[in-house]
């Protein structure tokens, strides 16, 4: 098998021959665009919140220091754990649901047919649109009384979709999904074409099936594909809001009332900035972990990626 | 990197000067926003939607050809949007000079923070302009014995609307007790029809429902408690037996399937009731006027019935008692130039509710809150409806402000959150209480 595969070049003899970029190096300033941008729109708000998390302010009077009172009433509140809880659900159910799917279709799309590649196109559809106007057009297909259920007298669909909690909260992973579902498929494409054919080619070769390729080539070799795919999942999911609050704006009662729909609520709608910015921050650091501990997931960085080739 | 050896090449040069000019784009953002005009003009921000926006426009402009040395420019804005824009703005010093509102709880809470002027002198001094209006008006936009707003446009009690086509299909009459509703309810059921139309998921609808509730058990004192701040005020039995009927009616499916998801900005709602699926709806008399245009000959081939919302057995309540909207309001921005106060203020006498704008409002299916219109009324197309508004509206021994309007916007929230709560059945009406008790007087 390792007769097949091309010289696998190792990380050194990179750092040795390979010339430095632009020629005579010093290209540290390139990275000054993106540093700007990153502490003037990441790093300066992040801050401002953490900062107006130890305040009181109804975003129009004075700002009045207030110690822990935000956090104490926010880490107090029932609602914190419920909404924490809605997060994880979705985000759980959405991986669930997205991961499979995704793959799936990312290997179909990835062979060379002319009808995939037609497919392909298709699928790509949803990932054109906005989050607002999916919501909307969801939002009319489900509605029981004028929907597509209650059009086509079909009883089947005329359930309340929106309007019952665990149905509701279903709901939103379903739509969520049929978003995203399209640019995670768009990934596993383009890392399995990248997966060399002499693999299948021995495979076959040794008389393994499409499903044992599938399961011993396939899968291990988008490992990190999948890491990174789940990282997008997971850490996008925590700030999951335009979909939602357009869909159910966090309801019925406060059935998908997740951390970012509770951090806006809070925020803008009931004029507490103070407890808004506590939950804020508790949304930067679960975002934060999660990011950290995928990465863990993905093993030591060195390892190489054509194991076995 | 090594920044030791930084030397300064062109490449560098350049990259510093992008960067430069980066910065330089990004502190451009913070100043110079959209709401205060160069000096010489004023601006108005105010909602959008049809007919409304129109007619709040043309106010404007037949004030702009009359004064064509000063302008007032406006700006629209949807409701929602609007509500979180204008708490950004005035935070930030970019308000506009005058500020379309809806008084009470959210005119306070300006009023706290001082940004908008107090124009009880002003009203004082131009008694014409503060008589020509509903008396009942100015209650919203009195705060602490001062007038904050001047009240503009059309009075909008909450109205109990029903289908008549329905009611003769089914055999019933028009409810005239909490009773009748009730035994209304299987009636409908049975026909394959839902009693009650309701906009679920935008909240204050449901709202409509327990402000009803309250007064016709308890009478308007028990709201009153509340928002007077007094301990415990949601505790009161009356709050009690309201809150426990409405969720009664919920859980004797009063309201059609799905309700929990419905948006009353879509105007959902209603069409349920004009296109049949619904016998009766607890709204706005605003949405008389997108019936008629939606509703084809729904409201014009008198198929639509509207009555004020019926008495409790047993209720102490005043059956003429009304909620809803006593108008809107105007206040002026207290940061803005003496120039843009007084050219605000020339608005406020020469150019709100004229003529040519009250005959506007009519025509729309609306109630301007001048007094005397009710003789302008008689000539209308909806005569018969405006007429019972404006009979409600000026016979109401109380007209009470809606509770998510009257209350400071932190309480509204929470009311509006454990209201959705309530009609999910996910709470007992003791546990309404006891949530909303928690931030009575915030």
């Amino acid at each position: 098998m390792t007769a097949l595969a091309p010289p696998v070049v190792s990380p050194a003899q990179t750092k040795r021959s390979a010339p430095v970029a632009g020629g005579h190096g010093r290209v540290w300033w390139m990275v000054l665009p993106a540093l700007v941008m990153f502490i003037a729109f990441g790093m300066i708000p992040l801050l401002g919140v953490l900062g107006l998390s130890f305040t009181t302010w109804d975003t129009l009077g004075v700002i009045k220091p207030s110690g822990f009172d935000s956090w104490h009433e926010v880490l107090t509140d029932p609602g914190l754990p419920h909404a924490l809880w809605v997060t994880f659900e979705i985000m759980a159910l959405s991986w669930l649901f997205q991961t499979p799917v995704s793959i799936l279709i990312g290997v179909f799309l990835a062979g060379n047919q002319r009808y995939r590649e037609f497919l392909a196109v298709l699928y790509f559809i949803p990932l054109l649109l906005s989050a607002a106007a999916i919501a909307i057009t969801y939002k009319a297909l489900l509605d029981p009384n004028f929907g597509l259920g209650a059009g086509l007298g079909l009883g089947i669909l005329q359930q309340n979709w929106l309007g019952e909690s665990g149905l509701a909260l279903a709901t939103v992973v379903f739509v969520v999904s049929w978003q995203f579902i399209p640019f995670h498929s768009l990934i596993y494409q383009g890392a399995v074409r990248q997966i060399p054919v002499s693999m299948y080619e021995a495979a076959q070769l040794d008389g393994a099936g499409r499903m044992r390729q599938f399961f011993s080539i396939t899968l291990p070799q988008i490992k990190y594909t999948v890491i990174l795919s789940s990282t997008l999942m997971v850490v996008g999911s925590l700030t999951f809001f335009d979909l939602i609050f357009v869909l159910t704006e966090g309801g019925p009662s406060d059935a998908t009332r997740s951390l970012a729909l509770d951090m806006y609520k809070v925020g803008f709608q009931a004029n507490l900035m103070g407890p808004a910015c506590a939950i804020a921050c508790i949304l930067v650091v679960i975002g934060l972990v999660l990011a950290l501990l995928l990465r863990r997931l993905g093993g030591r960085g060195d390892e190489s990626q054509l194991e076995g080739a | 990197m090594d920044l030791g050896q930084f030397s300064l090449s062109r490449r560098n040069f350049l990259g510093l000067s992008a960067a430069t000019a980066g910065a330089l784009a990004l502190s451009a953002c913070g100043s110079s926003g959209p709401g205060q005009a160069s000096s010489g003009g004023a601006t108005y921000w105010f909602l959008s939607g049809e007919p409304q926006q129109d007619i709040r426009q043309g106010a404007v402009d037949a004030f702009n050809k009359k004064n064509s040395d000063h302008q007032i420019k406006t700006t629209t804005f949807q409701n929602d949007a609007y509500k979180t824009k204008i708490k950004t703005a005035l935070g930030a010093g970019q308000g506009p000079t005058i500020i379309w509102g809806w008084g009470g709880g959210g005119l306070k809470s300006w009023v706290d923070s001082g940004q908008v002027e107090d124009l009880t002198s002003w009203f004082g001094s131009n008694g014409d302009v503060k008589d020509r209006l509903f008396p009942s008006s100015f209650g919203p936009a009195t705060i602490d014995g001062k007038i904050y707003a001047m009240p503009a446009e059309t009075v909008q009690p909450i109205v109990l609307f029903y289908n008549k086509k329905l009611f003769d299909q089914v055999g019933a009459q028009p409810p005239q007790s909490w009773g009748d509703i009730m035994a209304l309810v299987p009636k409908f059921n049975a026909a394959g029809i839902a009693p009650f139309s309701l906009a679920g998921q935008s909240r204050w609808t449901n709202m409509m429902w327990l402000e009803f509730a309250f007064d016709r058990v308890g009478g308007s004192e028990v709201f009153q408690a509340v928002f007077d701040g007094e301990a415990n005020a949601w505790s009161n039995p009356a709050a009690i037996q309201g809150l426990t009927m409405v969720q009664d009616l919920v859980k004797a499916n009063g309201f059609i399937n799905g309700f929990e998801s419905i948006v009353a900005d879509q105007n959902a709602d209603q069409a349920l009731l004009y296109t049949g699926k619904a016998a009766m709806m607890l709204h706005g008399s605003w949405t008389y006027a997108s019936m008629k245009t939606d509703g084809g000959d729904f409201v014009t081939g008198g198929n639509l019935g509207w009555m004020n919302f019926p008495a409790v057995e047993g209720g102490t309540g005043d059956p003429s008692d009304t909620v809803g909207n006593p108008g809107q309001y105007l206040s002026i921005n207290a940061k803005a130039s003496a120039e843009q106060k007084d050219l605000a203020k020339k608005f406020f006498s020469e150019g709100v509710l004229q003529d040519a704008e009250v005959k506007q409002w009519i025509d729309t299916g609306g109630v301007p809150i001048v007094n005397g219109s009710d003789e302008k009324l008689k000539s209308s197309d909806d005569a018969e409806f405006l007429t019972f508004v404006y009979d409600t509206a000026s016979k109401a021994k109380v007209f009470a402000q809606s509770w998510d309007q009257a209350l400071s916007p932190t309480a509204a929230e929470t009311l509006l959150d454990n209201i959705a709560k309530l009609f999910q059945v996910s709470i007992t009406p003791q546990q309404f209480a006891d949530n909303m008790n928690q931030v009575i007087g915030k």
